[in-house]
């Protein structure tokens, strides 16, 4: 028996090192095709903002030959007519987020506490709810949604788009919260009641402390929630005033004589504090990803 | 343990302290009212922004009439055909590939670790800039950097990407992949890193090869992530307008359309938001089924997304 392994072995360890070499050479190609993918219209971003004309102008071109800040400084300085507004709008998308951001963690905080720790409800009762919600399309409620905010008076009021953002983030926030404050032990609940403390104590002194990561992870995610939104803030935001970044994009993208460049280099700065944020917690992210796992 | 023996085990610890389950389940007056008033701002919300909607919607499109229009018009058949085409294409690719991706990206090499960095950044952006990219590197006219890239390359003439339906609607899947793939990846990344290694290192032992340790090993492992992200990912295309609205346009002439962007159009290019909400509610039908099964198949820790 070992003679015939020993016979073997020679051979195959070319074998296992072709395999090798082979297995490196395909994850290399692969990740250049995967660069590739993810890069070109990102690229293409890049590309468009940094083209001098931006009007419609156009070559062959597949790098900037003139490459140019213009349209960034132009941005900055706001004295374009087509950009004269964008810091109001950033402005306005920031204010909406925040406000999204500080309601959702107030309105899901106090809904998961009274299910959760007072006990009002059945776990099931809300993670159906909330999952009915994080499933609904917005597409699909949306012309309703249209004619009943005309019946509130809401239109072209940011509280409209604030209103229907916290609702549409809030399900998911208290099934987050519920789950992290099961490791909080209810004993503590009690022991403070005994001690004499009201509900309002318990939570404001208990609760809302001990939930801080769960909370900011709530909050961020209502903030990147109202600011990738762009459907709500276009269906109801009309006037000057309120409009929004995305609104504006969107603006730009129905005009037929849109300035691309101006487009673009909102664009890539729109897209700036999203991508900041992922960075920062993607350790945080991927371990929230990995909560679900494969234990089902 | 059976039943039986629970209880004799249970008994002596409850014969010496008085359980105290039962009495915390009651709320009693004043704590009950203060629960309530936590709860009525998110459910205040949710009526009014969700409940009465909601039900205004199946109000407005309550008229059977309304479904024999939208048979009989060319352009609801042809958005059908099309949302039928971007649901299957762009989710079981993406699926496919996402699970493939992720085997790639589990190996532990510091390049592929950058690597992933950088291929997660579509999902990170915002759609509306992601989407208005993408539109702007296959407009053939003017000139857009795909084109380019292809006459530069192989010196393949401009093609017309959006003057046809058919390649209008593969421009939006690719673009909805392009966009969601990542986040796919990661998901299964995540089931695949929490499979213990010694259940991997036991199939090496037992001489499998790398297609059975998949087969026999990670697939069934990952077979229920699998199936709840299929399910998610079908709910999120078919409510998906923002590649077709933004990538083609719906164009030309409605022919890259799909049912939750013609219920907009027929509710506000066409002025009949019955027919719109019609449409709106003939995708829910068949997102109902699906919500449901996923419902059945999910435990609410595995949402979390």
């Amino acid at each position: 028996m070992s003679a015939v392994s020993f016979s073997e072995r020679p051979r195959g360890r070319t074998q296992h090192r072709v395999q090798r070499l082979l297995i490196e050479t395909g994850s290399i190609l692969l990740a250049v095709v995967l660069l590739i993918w993810t890069l070109v219209p990102i690229y293409n971003m890049f590309l468009v903002a940094l083209d001098p004309g931006g009007h419609n102008e156009f070559t062959d071109e597949i790098y900037p030959s003139q490459p140019t800040l213009a349209a960034f400084t132009d941005l900055w300085t706001a004295e374009v007519e087509d950009v004269r507004d964008i810091w109001p709008e950033f402005a306005n998308s920031i204010w909406i987020g925040l406000v999204v951001m500080t309601l959702t963690a107030l309105v899901g905080s106090l809904a998961s506490f009274a299910i959760g720790r007072m006990r009002l409800g059945r776990d099931w009762t809300i993670t159906t709810s909330a999952l009915l919600i994080y499933v609904i399309p917005s597409s699909v409620l949306i012309i309703p949604f249209l004619r009943v905010m005309h019946i509130y008076g809401l239109m072209d009021n940011p509280w409209a788009v604030i209103a229907a953002e916290v609702t549409f983030a809030t399900p998911y926030a208290i099934l987050i919260l519920h789950y992290y404050a099961k490791l909080i032990p209810l004993e503590l609940d009690d022991a403070a009641r005994i001690d004499g403390a009201s509900v309002v104590q318990v939570y404001l002194r208990i609760y809302l402390p001990l939930m801080a990561p769960a909370l900011a992870a709530v909050g961020t995610y209502a903030l990147l929630f109202a600011w990738n939104d762009y459907f709500y803030q276009y269906m109801l935001l009309s006037s000057e005033d309120n409009t929004t970044v995305a609104v504006a994009l969107e603006q730009f993208f129905d005009d037929d004589d849109a300035p691309w460049n101006y487009m673009m280099a909102i664009s890539i700065l729109y897209s700036l504090p999203p991508i900041a944020i992922f960075f920062a917690l993607r350790r945080y992210i991927a371990s929230g990803l990995t909560a679900g796992g494969i234990k089902g | 343990m059976s039943v039986t023996q629970e209880a004799v085990a249970v008994r002596p610890v409850s014969a010496s302290a008085p359980r105290p389950q039962p009495s915390r389940r009651h709320l009693h007056g004043s704590d009950f009212t203060w629960s309530i008033a936590f709860v009525v701002p998110y459910a205040a919300l949710f009526v009014a922004f969700v409940i009465y909607p909601m039900g205004y919607g199946l109000w407005m499109g309550s008229d059977p009439a309304l479904y024999g229009e939208l048979l009989a018009d060319p352009r609801y058949r042809r958005a059908a055909v099309n949302t039928a085409l971007f649901v299957g294409l762009a989710v079981n690719v993406q699926m496919v590939l996402a699970l493939l991706l992720s085997g790639f990206f589990a190996r532990r090499r510091r390049w592929i670790k950058m690597l992933l960095v950088v291929f997660i950044l579509p999902w990170t952006l915002p759609a509306v800039p992601a989407y208005l990219s993408f539109h702007w590197m296959l407009v053939a006219y003017p000139q857009g950097l795909l084109d380019n890239l292809l006459s530069a390359l192989f010196g393949i003439e401009s093609v017309f990407w959006f003057h046809d339906g058919w390649t209008a609607l593969a421009c939006n899947i690719v673009a909805h992949i392009w966009k969601w793939m990542p986040l796919w990846t990661l998901v299964f990344l995540g089931g695949r890193m929490a499979i213990p290694q010694d259940l991997l290192d036991a199939a090496d032992i037992d001489g499998a090869s790398r297609h059975q340790r998949f087969a026999y090993v990670v697939m069934p492992l990952l077979a229920n992530l699998y199936l709840v992200s299929t399910l998610i990912a079908t709910i999120w295309a078919f409510g998906d307008y923002s590649p077709v609205y933004f990538v083609s346009g719906g164009g030309p002439a409605f022919a890259s359309e799909v049912l939750s962007t013609l219920g907009y159009h027929y509710a506000l290019d066409f002025a009949n938001p019955p027919l719109g909400v019609a449409a709106n509610l003939s995708v829910l039908a068949l997102l109902i089924p699906v919500a449901v099964f996923l419902m059945s198949r999910l435990k609410a820790r595995e949402v979390l997304l």
